[in-house]
């Protein structure tokens, strides 16, 4: 097996929305695949359709080669899914939820098992304390722990570093990448870039439908941003609002955002946005810099483009 | 090992869950206990649908002593309690009005004359019928008490106007409850009431509650079987439900000597199929409703006509037809056939299997539709 998900045509309507679009996509076993996309752009409906919590309305897949619609009983044995909100028992305690799940997935050794992970996560002390007391972070620590406790060939992961600290989020992150490299394959949406570029490939979703895919250096190459960051000599900060203002409506810039003292400009079309930024290029308060775009600077390009296509009546509208 | 088959680890995992957070919920658990105790206190104590020592006015514009026996014979019966004796006719309505006296015994005067005359006269009784149920056991007695109280005075050349005994020799035994205390009937059947009170509400919220709380995802994505998660949530709830059978037959032995007839094996036995079957359909409540407010409007819907149409009210044999039918549909009725059956005439399992049998089919049913009902997706 080198595919752990395969899917396509997934898609999944509430009432007479469309919330996700002929999905197609494939993760490859071992990988950790990030999933980003705006807020409702179908993430976590997506991730609920992969674990069988959700039937798709169309198309098929496999997770772990077995059938998302007909085997979903065998895949919730395999798999490990954070949700995004937090989704353990508040009325239990720490060690209580642990133990709870090892029961239901029948792990063996499991007294010492529980102990092992409460260690680990460093909540030994307070493993008698109410989950539902617990902070924000640490509810998602424990949430992850949880998870992965039956060991998952695969681990669908919906946002499970929101609101936990920088440390944290980065033991975390080396955490993941130790299960990766034992053969856990790991799909995680985020809305962060910097874990976004700790994966080894992306898949961008908006409006339910998959708009790129592949390792953060394709994405970025795939969208066809050319960029630009401007300065200013001295500080004149004026200048700069002027030509956020201006260039906002010019016709060929698609994008335009502020970084601290600096300025991104970009567009898809290199000659429409050189045209559009030549009358301020001579201007010698401002020192122009060609620049590789942020995968950030290509998100917003789409999102902002897909919105468009969105909105417009031809669009895809159910 | 197939993922989809029942499998016991699982449900006791779930079982143990269940009995942490039951423990957790003071409240609820307290409740459990306090609400057999309050249903004792109020149904045991306060109500009595044959009460004596009603107060009674009596108009006596005759003064002679067959008023006086009369009087005296209706003290005797312990239902009138004579507590005023209104001189005027308009003062005698008013007590009856105002609601201070539930009868008024009006001995006309000449009344002696006209009985020794022969004439029949006229003992007019006036009861306040607002409440039927109130007064009807003191009336039925009036007659008897009157005829007996008078005979003896009618000697002599009066001899000849007693009434003649009928051609034969009516007996009437109240069996199982000779003194037909209101407590004998009510204490089995608040077992059943307060049984079906609180076990359909605890699993109609078990389901719904976890959907509330965002819980029901990871329910979902584990590996679990609808049966284990029923099961589970059902299990926990039998050991509570026969809490509180062992507190009200405890209350009806030690507080309110109610006998117990029949044997505990039994009553246990029926108790408990009666426990599951209700939590069953607590537990079908909450796998249609989709929050717990629906889910607890959906238990206060089922324990209305439960109370009512159960025979625990009112007498089964006295509603009309319909309204036997829709008793007949409610396990309930057949609970209190049995609990009734067992504690006062002593029935054994032969007498009771007709029943059990109906308790067993129902608890069938609702099993087989709770687990078609039960979603094991969110959509
Ligand atoms: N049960 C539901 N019933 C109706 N609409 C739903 C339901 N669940 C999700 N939606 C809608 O589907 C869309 C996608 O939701 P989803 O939760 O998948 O987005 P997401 O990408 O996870 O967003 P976020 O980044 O905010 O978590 C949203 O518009 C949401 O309103
Ligand atoms: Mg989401």
């Amino acid at each position: 097996m080198n595919t752990a998900i395969a899917v396509s045509g997934l898609t999944k309507r509430f009432g007479s929305k469309t919330v996700v679009d002929r999905l197609t996509m494939t993760v490859p076993a071992g990988q950790i695949v990030g999933f980003l996309g705006p807020n409702g752009s179908g993430k976590t409906t997506t991730l609920r359709m992969l674990c069988g919590l959700l039937t798709p309305d169309a198309g098929n897949g496999t997770c772990l080669d077995l059938d998302i619609r007909c085997q979903a009983a065998e895949i919730k044995r395999q798999i490990g899914y954070m949700t995004q909100k937090f989704s353990f028992y508040e009325d239990l305690s720490i060690a209580e939820n642990l133990d709870f799940v090892a029961r239901v997935h029948g792990l063996p050794d499991r007294r010492n098992l529980v102990m092992v992970t409460l260690d680990r996560l460093g909540l030994s002390e307070r493993r008698t304390q109410l989950a539902g007391e617990l902070s924000g972070g640490w509810k998602q620590r424990l949430a992850l722990a949880a998870c992965i406790l039956h060991r998952p060939r695969l681990l669908l992961l919906d946002e499970p570093t929101a609101g936990v600290d920088p440390k944290a989020r980065r033991a975390f992150w080396e955490n993941i990448h130790d299960l990766a490299a034992d053969g856990m394959t790991v799909l995680v949406s985020t809305h962060y870039m910097d874990e976004a570029e700790r994966c080894h490939a992306i898949a961008y979703i908006a409006y339910g439908q998959l708009l790129a895919q592949g390792t953060v250096q394709d994405v970025i190459a795939s969208a066809g941003l050319t960029t630009f960051t401007v300065r200013t000599t001295g500080d004149n900060h004026h200048t700069l609002n002027t030509l956020t203002t201006a260039l906002r409506k010019a016709p060929g810039v698609d994008l335009v955002a502020a970084f601290g003292a600096a300025l991104h400009v970009g567009g898809a079309d290199r000659s429409a946005l050189l045209a559009a930024i030549a009358p301020w290029r001579t201007d010698p308060a401002l020192i122009w810099q060609d620049d590789q775009p942020t995968l950030e600077d290509v998100f917003i390009h789409l999102m902002a483009r897909s919105q468009d296509q969105y909105a417009a009546p031809t669009g895809n509208r159910p | 090992m197939t993922a989809d088959g029942f499998s016991l680890p699982r449900l006791w995992a779930m079982i143990v869950k269940e009995f942490i957070q039951m423990r957790r919920d003071r409240l609820t658990f307290a409740m459990m206990v306090g609400i057999p105790l309050m249903q004792l206190v109020l149904f045991g104590f306060a109500i009595n649908s044959d009460p004596k020592h009603l107060p009674t006015a009596v108009v006596d514009a005759d003064h002679s002593p067959e008023g006086r026996t009369l009087i005296a014979a209706m003290q005797a019966s312990r239902y009138f309690a004579i507590t005023a004796a209104p001189e005027t006719d308009t003062e005698a309505d008013r007590l009856l009005a105002t609601g201070a006296v539930q009868f008024l015994v009006r001995i006309p005067a000449g009344f002696s004359q006209q009985l020794r005359r022969g004439d029949r006269p006229a003992l007019l009784v006036e009861a306040d019928a607002t409440d039927p149920a109130a007064t009807s056991g003191a009336v039925a007695t009036l007659t008897v008490l009157a005829r007996d109280a008078l005979i003896p005075d009618l000697t002599g050349p009066l001899a000849s106007l007693a009434p003649k005994p009928p051609p034969f020799d009516l007996r009437v035994h109240r069996r199982y409850n000779p003194e037909t205390s209101t407590q004998y009937n009510i204490v089995p059947g608040l077992m059943g009431v307060v049984l079906t009170m609180t076990m359909v509400m605890m699993t109609a919220l078990a389901v719904t509650r976890e959907r509330e709380r965002g819980t029901l995802e990871t329910l979902l994505v584990m590996p679990l079987h609808p049966a284990e998660v029923m099961l589970g949530k059902i299990i926990p709830y039998i050991a509570v439900g026969y809490i509180q059978v062992a507190i009200i037959l405890l209350a009806a032995r030690w507080v309110f000597a109610v006998p117990l007839a029949g044997g505990l094996g039994l009553l246990t036995g029926a108790s408990i199929l009666f426990i599951a079957t209700n939590l069953a359909i607590g537990y079908t409540f909450s796998t249609i409703a989709r929050n717990q407010m629906q889910a607890m409007q959906m238990g206060f819907f089922y324990f209305l006509p439960s109370i009512l149409l159960s025979g625990f009210m009112f007498p089964f044999r006295g509603m009309p037809g319909w309204a036997q039918v829709v008793g007949e549909c409610l396990p309930l009725t057949h609970f209190l056939r049995i609990i009734r059956g067992v504690m006062l005439k002593g029935n054994g399992l032969a007498d009771s299997a007709v029943e059990l049998g109906i308790l067993g089919l129902t608890l069938l049913l609702t099993t087989a539709v709770a687990l078609r009902r039960y979603r094991r997706t969110l959509d």
